[in-house]
């Protein structure tokens, strides 16, 4: 059994807001959550779900209304527990008049690391993250993906056992993304426990052994990406050709969900075992099938499937 | 030693933050001013000079302290660069205490350059230095503690209040503060016994800046007790002293929204 390295138990936070502090605006309910050792965790949901919220409790940030939470069996408001923790906050911004090496030198020294440790740590994550070259270079003039890593530098200068990242890969393009996903990966691979929050689903395909989903500050769905998607029936995708759309509808009747691409059809099959059928009456009608593909359910329908549409899951926050 | 790390990050911050360009207005100002009081000024010069050396100091140093004071931890929790530190092994109070000895550090900095400043001039125009002259380093000594007093109610303020207000604030405080004993005595001389007691209770609960002006003595070269700048000293302190502590509890109890 892995050993567990994040645990919350009925983690809930509600803000104050207005003049006199009195209207409660629920951030985050009941929040029970397992993050095991050495695994990438991923915490998805809309903006407003709740997930900085749960970032920022699990750093102390800010306190709790109700519940508890625990990093390496320690309570997260536990200064000395705070060595194997490296955290990135969500668009962040540092001391733009220092220099990357300056940056990570202060942040370095609260460690109390001895001169030449922070020096041979500062030097090795500048060349981990790829910014060593740009070492002298005021953080200024960084670009958002040279931050991005500088901030993942400064996360792990103290060589952390768990690392927080929070929308590690917001505000990238292409390029920025790739580089901070395969830090990220990197990290799993020295045998660090990796807990981030996102709204970029394909991150989280490509990324998460585990995830949970928020939404309005209440986990709607947790688990692995087999055991959450293996729960819904997969649709088939057929590709025809020598037959048009309005035959197929025709044919199979006028909800049948067809499109025309190109000089094919694209039908969408609901469940596998209308699949025989459909494909006898095509045969039969001079139809040629092209391709039949097993849709799995994708993160996106998912996601949108618990979620809801957007109107209906917007929850006022209080301002950061 | 970490609360070490934090004042000098906030001391290099103020550096490149081109704080220290004060330093220069005042340079030119003390260097004109020697220069045109020598060649016009029949009587004193010296006690002249003095005078506006000092102010000079205390006027800037009061306008960092404050300005700058104000930003402290503002600015940290708007640009959330206190997320990331304190997410390291930092407790809250040692990251007030590192930003009040930052600032601190800046301004004992400016201060003592501008005093040798003072020196200067004072040497440039009398050519010698007398025993009394010393008296201008303990006033020195004393601007100093005055604006670390006024950092810590900056400080204190910026710990939940936004920068306009924290100014606003701040500035009312210290201007109060250089009226207290005349609010005392207002009180002190009023039928009214509600005024008395409201008037008594402000000159014992605010600062009293007043005990910080030996300014106008210095320059006359009139000979002040040691015993008040010790008290002077030790009022300052233990006020400011007291103002960190409420803003390391008003600190530890907030939220990072």
């Amino acid at each position: 059994m892995p050993q567990v390295v994040i645990r919350t138990e009925g983690l809930s936070k509600t803000y104050r807001t207005g003049f006199w502090k009195t209207k409660p605006v629920l951030a985050l309910d009941n929040l029970n959550l397992e993050v095991f050792e050495n695994e990438i965790f991923g915490c998805l949901g809309p903006n407003g779900a709740g997930k900085s919220t749960t970032l920022k409790l699990l750093m102390s940030l800010i306190y709790p209304t109700a519940g508890r939470a625990e990093i390496l069996g320690e309570s997260v408001f536990n200064l000395e527990a705070r060595r194997h923790i490296g955290y990135l906050p969500e668009s962040p911004y540092f001391y733009e008049y220092l220099t990357a090496e300056e940056f990570l030198s202060y942040y370095g020294s609260l460690f109390g690391f001895s001169k030449s440790e922070l020096k041979s740590r500062v030097d090795h994550y500048l060349k981990l993250t790829d910014v060593f070259h740009a070492r002298k270079l005021q953080l200024r003039k960084f670009s958002k993906g040279m931050l991005q890593r500088v901030g993942i530098a400064q996360a792990i200068i103290g060589d952390p056992k768990v690392v927080f990242l929070d929308e590690p890969m917001s505000g990238l393009d292409p390029i920025g993304r790739r580089e901070v996903r395969n830090l990220i990966l990197q990290l799993k691979r020295e045998g660090r426990t990796i807990f981030f929050s996102t709204h970029i689903l394909n991150d989280v395909e490509t990324l998460c052994d585990r995830i949970a989903i928020l939404n309005r500050g209440t986990v709607i769905g947790s688990g692995t990406l087999n055991e959450l998607f293996d729960q819904e029936v997969s649709r088939v995708e057929v590709v025809i050709s020598g037959i048009t759309v309005d035959r197929l509808r025709d044919l199979l009747g006028p909800e049948t969900s067809v499109s025309q691409t190109g000089c094919t059809s694209r039908l969408e099959l609901q469940a596998q075992s209308l699949l025989a059928g459909i494909v006898a009456e095509i045969e039969q009608a001079s139809g040629k099938i092209v391709s039949i593909n097993p849709m799995r359910q994708t993160m996106e329908d998912y996601f949108l499937k618990l979620v809801g549409k957007p109107e209906r899951r917007a929850t006022p926050r209080p301002k950061d | 030693m970490k609360v070490l790390h934090i004042a000098r990050n906030t001391f290099r911050e103020c550096v490149r933050d081109k704080v220290l360009y004060n330093l220069v207005i005042f340079a030119v100002l003390i260097i004109v001013s020697s220069l045109i009081l020598g060649a016009i000024t029949i009587g004193d010069v010296k006690q002249i000079i003095i005078n506006l050396g000092l102010s000079t100091i205390s006027l800037f140093g009061t306008l960092i302290a404050i300005f700058i004071g104000i930003q402290l931890v503002h600015k940290e929790i708007d640009k959330k660069t206190v997320y990331s530190l304190l997410s390291k092994p930092v407790a809250r109070h040692e990251f007030i205490l590192g930003k009040y000895l930052g600032l601190s550090m800046t301004l004992a900095v400016n201060v003592c350059v501008m005093i040798l400043g003072v020196y200067a001039a004072v040497l440039y125009l009398r050519h010698s230095f007398q025993v009394s002259d010393v008296q201008i380093l303990l006033a020195g000594v004393l601007i100093l503690i005055e604006l670390m007093l006024v950092i810590a109610i900056a400080l204190l303020f910026s710990t939940f209040s936004t920068p306009a207000l924290s100014a606003l604030f701040a500035f009312c405080l210290y201007v109060i503060g250089h009226f207290n004993t005349d609010i005392r005595e207002y009180g002190l001389s009023s039928d009214s016994w509600i005024t008395e007691v409201v008037a008594s209770a402000m000159y014992y609960l605010l600062p009293n800046f007043g005990n910080f002006n030996i300014i106008s003595r210095t320059a006359h070269g009139q000979f002040i007790s040691s015993h008040i700048y010790f008290l002077a000293a030790v009022y300052g302190l233990i006020y400011s002293l007291g103002l960190l502590l409420i803003a390391m509890w008003v600190f530890q109890k907030r939220d990072f929204k």
